[in-house]
Formats: C-alpha cells, structure tokens, sequence
C-alpha cells in the first residue's frame, strides 16, 4: 500500500515533505493518477494538496492578481476577478478538458505537469505570469517563461511547492484572444493553441503585441521578433499573411497521434489570421 | 486508515487503504455498482459522482479525499425507490440505450441542473462535454435534461 497524506494546512504539509523525501504532491490527480495507472509513475508516498486553504482563491493587489495553485479551473472560470482582468485566460480555461476535469483539475496542476498542449500555458506566457516556489525556508519568484524548460520539465527543487502565480493587470489592451485545435470541442488535447494580447489603434494600427503557440515545440513558443513586425502593421488579413509565414519558420512541431508537424505548422500560421476577423 | 464521510445521505466510517480509488470502494466495498468504470483516465465520464454537489470522477479519486465529503452516487438519486425527475426524463425520451454511460450521465446532469436551473440546449451539451455515450447520439439525452429541467423548477433535490 502507498501512504497518502491530505495536509489542512501549508506547515502540515510540509512537515509531511520533510519526513517523506520522496512524496510526489497532487491535486486534481487528472495527470498524476492517470501516470500511476498506466505504469509511468510508480511514487511511494502521495501528498494531495486539496484542502490546503492558503492554496487557494484569487487575491486581488494593486498592479496583479494573486491565483492559488490549487485553485480549480473550474473556480477560476467563475471567479470575477479573474473574468475581468483576464479574459484571455478565461477563454483558455473554457476549452481546458471538460467540466468533470475542470472540477478536478487545478492551475498549479496545469503548469506543473508542463505539458506543452498545456491550455493555461499560452495565456499565461504573454500575461508573463510569474511563480510564486516556496520551499521551507524560503519563497522564490520565478518567470513562468523560466520555469518550464521542456516536456514535463520544470525548475522545481525537491521539497518545493508551487504556491501562486502572480500576474499584472494587463493594461492597455483590446484584444485578449485565445483559439485551440483539437480533434474535438471537449476533452480534446490541443494540437495546436494561441494566445494573443494586442493593442489596436482606432485606425486599425497594431501598437503592441503578445503571441505565444502551445502544442508547436516543446514548450509554449513565443518570440519577440514576430511580436515586433506585427508592430505597426495594420490588422489586415494581407499584413497577418505575411507574420503567419514568419510563425511557420518559427515554431517547431512534432508529428504525433493527434496531427502532423505539417498541419501543425500550417495551423501555427492560420491560428493569426483570426486575428483580422475578430 | 479510517476514514469518515457521508454516502447518499448516511454517515459511514470506513476502514481502507488510503490510495484505493474511490470508484472501487464504492463498486467492491459498497456495492454500489451503479457507478461505473470506464476508460479509467477521466476522459468518458461513467464514473461521474456527486462530492460536494459537484460532480467529479471517481476513477481520479483516492480513498483519502472522501475525508469529510458528502458523496452521492446514482443509488442516492432515487430514494425509496421514487425516482429522480431525471431518471424518469431520461427512460421516457429514450436516452438510454445499452445504458453504460448513464448513472454518469445523470449526475453530470444532476450537477448542471443545481447550478443552472434553466440551461439552453447549447449548455446541456457543454456541461455534459465530458461524458461519453457512444449509442443514442446525445440528441435524447439533451432533449431528456431539457425536459427534466422544466419539470424540476423549484424542486430543491440534488
């Protein structure tokens, strides 16, 4: 039998991480306990950061949010903080697996897990969310941009813990986009994704950009010379045909059981024209 | 590890190895086999119960996190045999058919329902995007939740 602890509190739990080195910690157990029972991970002690109060809700600040990592989809979704300064990760949380995973599922579990199909990672990028890691003797904050480092992988230490994600107001922007390709409309993992903050001038000049592509590398893509020849054009579908291209070169598909790196890459592209039709 | 909780309305203190999942507790030590299992990694929905009010998979479940939760399977939704509005919604519009999906289906719907007591039919489909059926095409479960909503207004059941 494997030992599963369900901590109150953040001290209770990391008393447990202190005796149980090897503990792996979960919340929803979308991933983890998906893992466990295909053979893929096999840990001998589970800690489940469920009802750890402190992990949770959204806190409001002067300049950003404050979102617990063991906050659900589901209650981010219907959270009004959330569903006014941060559309763009409301329309991502929409299309994040279904409502059963949604209820389960939590933002910390999302980033953590690192998936690149991740459907709050894009959002997340150009909204340059920052981690809040806290180990026992100390809380760091970390870019997200620097967090993720590959496929599953993240720059968490043994004994830490994903507490927050702190994330600016965004400020200044008219357009919050977010669009997924999947295979279906739910419980579809993305094959390709985009999330897009812009400024748009009456006169239909794009003034300041943010992109990133989720499911077209092995993390989020972004790239700040896409996001600088945007800049100036205006939101036409002849000025986007000519980044899309770009975006192309950029992201760097694999071929796998949802789509080709062909159609991913072509898709990378078609995702910005939407742009011109919003 | 001991372990209490509230199934279908009764307290119960259990005695189980803490990472069992909770949709075999409840199949193997309870009986209650109305639930069902599935595909086993969240995506079908057959496993759907009530925790809380929400409907959540069991499948994803360990024994633990029914600590101090009130559960509700699809033997809850029928007590003394009188069924739930949506059980007799879901036989008289023919949205059974083998019947694997359906316990899931109905709590999924049961969860819909509390929080929207009035869902058009775009959001039947979305609140129920994460169950599966694979005979009736989901057209007489949607008109089956459509129907059962109309009947329950005010009826404050789970």
């Amino acid at each position: 039998m494997r030992k599963v602890f369900l901590p109150r509190t953040l001290s209770e739990c990391r008393s447990i991480l202190d005796a149980e080195p090897d503990a792996c910690v979960y919340a929803g157990g979308t991933d983890l306990i998906v893992q466990m029972r295909a053979g893929e991970l096999n840990p001998p002690v589970l800690v489940c950061l469920e009802r750890i109060a402190e992990l949770q809700g959204v806190r409001e600040h002067s300049d950003h949010l404050w979102l617990g990592a063991g906050t659900t989809h589901a209650d981010l979704l219907n959270h009004s903080l959330v569903r006014r300064h941060l559309p763009v990760l409301v329309k991502a949380l929409k299309m994040l697996g279904s409502p059963l995973i949604r209820n389960m599922g939590t933002l910390g579990g999302n980033i953590c897990t690192a998936s690149p199909a991740a459907d709050t990672l894009p959002p997340l990028y150009v909204l340059d969310a920052e981690l809040e890691l806290q180990s026992k003797s100390a809380v760091r904050l970390l870019p997200l941009r620097q967090f993720i480092t590959g496929p599953g992988q993240r720059q968490l230490a043994k004994g830490e813990l994903l507490a927050g994600v702190r994330v600016k107001k965004p400020e200044g922007f008219n357009i919050h986009h977010f669009e997924k390709i999947g295979q279906r409309k739910a419980l579809a993992c993305a094959i390709a994704s985009m999330a897009a903050l812009l400024t748009v001038s009456s006169g239909g000049v794009i003034e300041t950009a943010r992109l990133a592509w989720g499911s077209v590398g092995p993390t989020v893509v972004i790239s700040p010379s896409l996001e600088a020849a945007l800049v100036g054009e205006r939101i036409s579908r002849t000025a986007l045909e000519k980044v899309a291209r770009m975006a192309r070169q950029v992201v760097s598909p694999i071929d796998d059981i949802r789509a080709s790196a062909a159609y991913r890459r072509q898709v990378a592209g078609n995702l910005l024209l939407r742009l011109a039709a919003l | 590890m001991i372990i209490a909780f509230t199934l279908n309305g009764e307290k119960r203190i259990i005695d189980v190895e803490t990472d069992r999942r909770v949709v075999d507790i409840l199949r193997e030590d309870f009986g209650l086999t109305g639930t069902k299992e599935s595909c086993g990694t969240g995506e079908c929905g057959s496993c759907t119960i009530l925790v809380d009010g929400r409907n959540r998979l069991s499948c994803l479940m360990l024994a633990i996190q029914l600590q101090d939760r009130e559960v509700t399977t699809i033997e809850g939704m029928a007590p003394g045999g009188r069924l739930h509005p949506l059980q007799k919604a879901f036989i008289e519009h023919g949205a059974v058919q083998c019947g694997f999906c359906t316990p899931g289906m109905i709590m999924s719907s049961a969860a819909l329902l509390k929080k929207n007591t009035a869902p058009t039919r775009e959001e039947i489909r979305e609140g129920l995007s994460g169950n599966l059926c694979r005979c009736t095409g989901y057209q007489k479960i949607v008109d089956a939740v459509d129907a059962a909503a109309r009947e329950m207004e005010g009826d404050p059941r789970p």
